[in-house]
């Protein structure tokens, strides 16, 4: 996929400036991050569940190599193909070559963030065969000619009249006169539109949640069954998928499926957790003839035994982004390429380069609440610190920026003195913001303030406007809920 | 080869000897063993309130459900939904014998359908392999007996399980595919549901019946 990310500062400028996109925006925290609480709150293990899923994580990476191998065997011997991609090129021509033996005209997709990763639907696109997104939010998007803003929720950037323009300009052969300003009208006309699409699809193309070594099984997690109309209907189903999906059992899987619905959008279980083995046996009225599996390394491989390897833990729940106060300001498409919020920010730099990414990191106000939600306890701030380390090091940060982010980096890693000397900061900048109500360049936060353009504080930091305001809402609300982590300093 | 070379690169990474025989059998071991992790209290309870919690997190997730003492009324339940939903007395199952015991196919009054479903079946019916409390899911797996297309394709689908199959955890249930099926087998398809279809990419508002089934039914038998 085609980056922005070396533009960062610009989207984000632009993404401020965006008031549909703002409007779109506030829907982030009002869906998830309530339900992920109370939902976290019920189950006394879910602090002991995030422990392991983190420990099952880490035992996996150490012995990825061995898992692979075990899996791919079990895969083999269930009657299907495991085909290795070292690059995104790699990996598309192996989906293209599949799809040209199966005759494909047509394939159905389920939601996978690794086939945008590989830019999956223009190549096949070019060579004559359509993809269809059928996850209702990628659905919005391909229509739209967009990219997902959200790992898990595709077109949180989307407003619900913007749906129904869509669905107008797209769906001419439906009665221009229908009632569409029901948001469930929208879903029973997508219903409608894609049914026919399963039925008559050739390929069916899904990402993989999971992959398990014991059984040689891919796991696939949705609320709206589209994936499974997507892998049960065609004749050939393929699952594209990353490295590092794989985990050793059943039973570990078990624990992650405990911390991922839970995590992602507040749900116990999400609604269709599906566990596919090979092609359909004999027997089986139903089910794909053909079952092929395409892991992708693309940089994955060299992650290992790197300090940035606790990335590779990552289950896309999309937790540290539904929490991420910078994500909630410029929405996902600022960041550039396939992967947005705190876990992007650590991993696209690692797969496209410290080079063209290296705003991303900065894209954080060391807050702490994504570590705090993620249900495999990745440090993410002290990763998003290494990336930012490294690009010290190598000199790419303008030398201005440069002398800054020592003073930053010193000041970072010491939170308690960090909130003290930005408070002291704060307090005089909302003398010299005073005004304008805005103000662009923050002292000690150059690289940072440069696309923030954040309001000016009355005489506040971040942290504590944000705890006043956490705790306004509790009033209002009546909720019991403590502020976040590190709120209130 | 990619794969060998995506294979030694991680080795290099990682700095380990594919030859190393102290991490092939820490990873057979698990494999082998398949040790369990935390597995929640919640659902550690006796068979009633087993079943009990089970009724209550299926209508948590928004399906709807009914508990019947045997399986002769297990058909009476059938009809019930189909007429208070307003449906046909139209019905796809597959060659489940449990569910031919329910003497539909011998009811005039009832039109069945058999095999897998071709998208047009405004209800289906099918019998889980089993339930987990804990979260209200049922289980089940492809197979003439249940085709997996049931499960998707109608927008209303109405399980069939047996009180003595649910249990408190996922972990349990799969115990029992690994004793069914053998250790490292499975069935082609094992799908967990937990409620009805959904969506809520609009403005992350929820909705019902995305592109399975719009209503979940479930029955509890025994
Ligand atoms: S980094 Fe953690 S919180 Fe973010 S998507 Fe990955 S698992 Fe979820």
């Amino acid at each position: 996929m085609h980056t922005t990310s070396p533009r960062f500062k610009t989207n984000a400028h632009e993404a401020l400036d965006d008031a549909k996109l703002q409007r779109a925006l506030g829907n982030v925290p009002k869906g998830f991050i309530a339900k992920r609480k109370k939902v976290a709150d019920a189950l006394p293990e879910f602090e002991a569940l995030r422990d392991a899923s983190r420990d099952i994580k880490s035992h996996t990476l150490k012995h990825l190599d061995l898992y692979l191998e075990a899996y791919e065997k079990k895969v083999i011997a269930s009657g299907g193909h495991v085909h290795w991609a070292e690059s995104a090129a790699d990996a598309r021509a192996i989906i293209l070559d599949i799809c040209r033996k199966a005759n494909a005209r047509t394939i159905t997709k389920g939601k996978s963030m690794i086939s945008e990763e590989i830019g999956l639907n223009d190549h096949l696109a070019a060579n004559g065969i359509v993809p269809v997104e059928t996850d209702l939010g990628e659905y919005i998007i391909q229509m739209r000619g967009e990219h997902p803003s959200h790992i898990i929720a595709p077109a949180i950037h989307v407003n619900k009249d913007e749906v129904e323009a869509d669905f107008r300009r797209v769906h001419t052969h439906l009665d221009p006169a229908r009632d569409l300003t029901e948001p469930t009208s929208l879903l029973a006309e997508a219903r409608g539109e894609l049914r026919a699409k399963f039925l008559a699809a050739d390929v069916g193309l899904t990402g993989a949640n999971f992959l398990v070594a014991e059984t040689g099984t891919s796991v696939i997690v949705t609320n709206e069954g589209n994936g499974d109309l997507t892998q049960i209907l065609p004749k050939t189903h393929i699952v594209l998928a990353s490295l590092e999906k794989i985990v050793p059992t059943l039973n570990d899987l078990s624990q992650l499926l405990r911390v991922l619905a839970r995590s992602a959008t507040g749900q116990e279980m999400s609604v269709y957790t599906t566990l596919s083995t090979g092609p359909k046996r004999s027997g089986d009225p139903d089910g794909p003839e053909n079952y092929h599996v395409v892991l992708l390394d693309n940089g994955r491989s060299s992650m290992l035994g790197s300090e940035f390897e606790e990335m590779l833990r990552c289950i896309r729940c999309g937790a540290c982004m539904n929490h991420c106060p910078v994500y909630h300001a410029v929405g996902g498409h600022a960041y550039g390429w396939v992967y947005p919020g705190p876990m992007g920010s650590v991993l696209t730099p690692s797969l496209i380069g410290v080079d063209k990414a290296g705003h991303l990191p900065n894209a954080s106000t060391f807050c702490g609440r994504c570590e705090s939600v993620c249900p495999v306890r990745i440090p993410l701030p002290k990763l998003m610190r290494n990336w930012r380390e490294r690009e010290f090091e190598r000199h790419l940060t303008p030398s201005v920026q440069r002398r800054g982010l020592s003073v930053w980096a010193t000041l970072a890693t010491r939170p308690r003195l960090y909130r003290l000397v930005t408070r002291l900061a704060a307090r005089s900048l909302a003398l010299l913001g005073r005004g304008k109500g805005r103000f662009r360049k923050l002292p000690l936060a150059g690289g940072w303030t440069d696309f923030r353009d954040f309001p000016a504080p009355e005489g506040e930091t971040f942290h504590a406007a944000w705890a006043k305001r956490e705790k306004a809402g509790r009033e209002k609300t009546g909720r019991k809920e403590t502020g976040p982590k590190g709120a209130g300093a | 080869m990619s794969r060998d070379a995506i294979l030694a690169r991680m080795r290099r990474s990682l700095g380990v000897h594919p030859g190393d025989v102290t991490r092939r059998a820490e990873v057979a071991d698990r494999l082998t063993r398949t040790p369990r992790g935390v597995v929640p209290a919640r659902g550690q309870l006796a068979r009633e309130e087993l079943v009990r919690l089970f009724l209550d997190k299926t209508v948590a997730v928004q399906a709807s459900c009914v508990r019947v003492a045997s399986p002769a009324e297990s058909k009476t339940a059938v009809l019930d939904y189909l007429r208070g939903a307003n449906l046909p007395m139209r019905i796809r199952i597959g060659a489940d014998r449990r569910l031919a015991a329910l003497g539909l196919e011998a009811d005039p009054l009832v039109e069945d359908g058999h095999g897998p479903s071709a998208g047009d079946d405004l209800a289906c019916l099918s019998h889980a392999f089993g339930g987990v409390a804990e979260s209200g899911t049922l289980m089940l797996h492809s197979g003439p007996d249940n085709p997996t297309t049931l499960n998707f394709l109608p927008d209303h689908h109405i399980v069939v399980v047996d009180a003595d199959d649910i249990y408190g955890d996922y972990e349990t249930l799969l115990d029992l595919v690994r004793e069914t099926y053998g250790i490292g087998e499975m069935p082609r398809t094992v799908n967990f549901i937990t409620g009805p279809s959904r969506s809520a990419d609009i403005e992350q508002t929820l909705l019902l019946g995305a592109h399975g089934p719009r209503s979940l039914h479930v029955i509890v038998v025994g």
